[in-house]
């Protein structure tokens, strides 16, 4: 992904000090890892090559260990994602109650043609994602940190204008 | 239960007591109630004693393997030559499972309660709580709990006065059921990618960070308090079929009934009566097709089966399944078996850290063919080659994830052989999805 502005780096000022604390609770480096991966996300929406450089560097690590590991777990996102990233649970016990209903109808909506594909107004990226350890409550759908239980098709409307 | 209904009055409510009051959330709320009492007990008794007395109470691991969890912190090192570690198990990624995301929510203190007393009966002096990274509410209110519970004196370098260091965190994963496993866990927390590791050495001898370390989960830690207050005797009483299975245990019914949600019944309640009583049955018109009672990894029942299922450990291996975490997902007679058991092949193939080559071509492989059947392309042969391919997937790994990705397939096919029949002889069944 060719990044047109200058990489900002993330752990300076107050998230350098955040970062620090964090270290603190593990006897070594590299197991800062996830969180600092996180607070890389959490700050620029993805984890970007330049990303994975900075936290090899500020964990004494090589840069290939740190992008083996961010592409390993599926909540990092790799790509720049639209503004709010939707994941709606399809699992089984989803699935049979209406989940794939619900997905149609965020696809609709937000105006993205396809999932994973980020709307033409930049706004969202909906995917579909596998089970989101709330299946009593289905359907479950997470936009950005929000955690939403029990969405049905005819709520979708309004939980989509209130991100828009 | 308490949320999002009332507690049924079969239901016998330890851990669940609680659930659906915002004020338990809170350090006062729960002191109001009696926490961290026990805490304070345990920390000046013998450790010995605190690990005999959760063996004698027969507790077993809730978090699928139903280990005896006494007995698995009598493995570590009673001498200790340097850290002690312990890892509570809030991945919660089985499919049908959602009991130790309630625990966290409504009674975060109680599980650092839990932790805390086993930290100090195993002397680990750190503990990470590993929580999935999707449970945004749950981190936030477990991060919010832990930051009281250190305001208040009860964690930190002299936790509640008794001069013990009782240190925990909450560590965040980002996305991968794998990281459930005890070793993939202990590999995340370390830094890496999420791959099993082969054992022995066990986590008692060598865990995380290469220390002594056990691994519980979220409802077996929280059940600890109250085997200590009250004593064994008591909480082995809690038995309603087999002596071997003690206690209360969280059930997480989902799918097509009438009143999901967790409920909280003595080990050797009926399987019926919860789907039947408890959860208010199937929906209008329908009827009971299948159930899967311990989570998606654990052999899907017929209903004849599920009838007559005890729900514990032995029970539910009497009619050849097991109790799993306890995530019970229920079929009416509308839903469409074969697709149903692709969404879950599916799920094991993209869940599969791709370590063990059986595992990662197996799943892949048997989800490609499902997928072939339900769209009608199915050949004679197929229902052979998905048993052969299962075959290939059990026992032969490093970590059970492939055993159950066959778990759905071999007992689907024998228990609902018509329905795939139907697909590959180009009838579809009543019940087809539109794919
Ligand atoms: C693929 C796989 C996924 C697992 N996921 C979980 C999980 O999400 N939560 C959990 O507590 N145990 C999970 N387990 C079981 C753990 O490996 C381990 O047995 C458990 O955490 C031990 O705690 P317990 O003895 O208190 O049950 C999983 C096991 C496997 C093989
Ligand atoms: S299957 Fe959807 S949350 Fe578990």
């Amino acid at each position: 992904m060719h990044q047109k502005t200058e990489y900002q780096p993330v752990f300076t000022g107050d998230q350098r000090r955040k970062l620090d604390e964090i270290l603190t609770r593990y006897p070594n480096k590299q197991a800062a890892l996830l969180p600092a991966l996180w607070m890389v996300q959490d700050t620029h929406g993805w984890i970007s090559q330049a990303a994975m450089a900075e936290v090899a560097e500020v964990l004494d690590l090589t840069a290939a260990h740190v992008e083996g590991v961010a592409t390993f777990y599926t909540m990092f996102h790799k790509h720049p994602v639209g503004e709010h990233f939707i994941q709606v649970c399809t699992t089984s016990p989803c699935n049979v109650c209406g989940a794939e209903d619900v997905v149609a109808a965020f696809l609709q909506h937000t105006g993205c043609d396809e999932l994973g594909a980020t709307s033409p107004d930049g706004k969202f990226t909906v995917l579909e994602v596998e089970c989101l350890g709330a299946c009593g409550f289905a359907t479950p759908v997470l936009i950005d940190d929000d955690f939403i239980d029990g969405v049905t098709p005819d709520m979708v409307p309004e939980l989509v204008a209130r991100y828009r | 239960m308490g949320y999002p209904h009332e507690p049924h009055p079969k239901e016998t409510v330890l851990l669940s007591k609680y659930f659906g009051e915002q004020q338990t959330r809170t350090y006062d709320g729960w002191v109001e109630r009696g926490g961290y009492k026990t805490l304070k007990m345990a920390l000046s008794m013998d450790r010995q004693h605190i690990i005999d007395e959760v063996k004698e109470s027969g507790l077993r691991g809730r978090g699928g393997a139903g280990f005896p969890a006494g007995v698995k912190w009598n493995f570590m090192p009673k001498e200790r030559s340097g850290p002690h570690y312990l890892c509570c198990n809030a991945d919660e990624s089985e499919p049908g499972t959602f009991k130790d995301r309630e625990i966290m929510r409504w009674t975060p203190h109680a599980l650092i309660e839990g932790c805390a007393i086993t930290q100090y009966a195993i002397q680990a002096e750190v503990c990470y709580i590993y929580i999935r990274g999707e449970f945004t509410e749950a981190i936030g209110i477990m991060e919010r709990a832990l930051a009281e519970a250190y305001d208040h004196g009860v964690l930190g370098q002299n936790a509640m006065g008794s001069g013990h260091q009782i240190d925990m965190f909450v560590h965040r994963g980002a996305g991968a059921y794998i990281c459930g496993e005890e070793t993939a866990l202990m590999n995340s927390i370390e830094g890496k990618r999420g791959n099993p590791r082969i054992k022995p050495p066990f986590p008692a001898t060598r865990g995380l960070f290469g220390m002594p370390t056990t691994i519980n989960n979220v409802e077996t830690l929280a059940a600890v308090p109250h085997i200590i207050e009250r004593g064994s005797s008591w909480y082995k009483a809690l038995s309603l079929s087999n002596p071997k299975s003690t206690g209360t245990k969280l059930f997480s019914v989902c799918g097509q009934v009438q009143k999901p949600g967790n409920y909280e019944v003595v080990m050797g309640f009926p399987l019926k009566e919860l789907i039947y009583d408890l959860c208010g049955g199937m929906h209008r018109g329908r009827t009971l097709k299948a159930c899967i009672p311990g989570g998606s990894s654990v052999p899907i029942l017929n209903r004849d089966e599920a009838e007559a299922c005890l729900l514990d450990y032995e029970g539910a291996q009497q009619v050849g399944t097991m109790l799993g975490s306890g995530g019970v997902i229920v079929f009416d007679d509308s839903a469409d078996m074969v697709y149903q058991i692709m969404q879950l092949t599916h799920f094991y193939a993209h869940e599969s850290c791709a370590q063990c080559t059986q595992c990662r071509e197996g799943t892949a492989w048997i989800t490609r063919i499902l997928r072939r059947i339900l769209a009608g392309e199915g050949e004679s042969g197929d229902l052979g080659l998905l048993l052969e391919l299962s075959e290939h997937l059990t026992g032969r790994t490093i970590c059970p994830l492939a055993d159950s990705c066959a778990a759905p397939v071999v007992s689907g096919i024998n228990k609902f052989r018509d329905e795939f029949e139907a697909y590959i002889k180009g009838a579809k069944p009543a019940t087809a999805a539109a794919v």
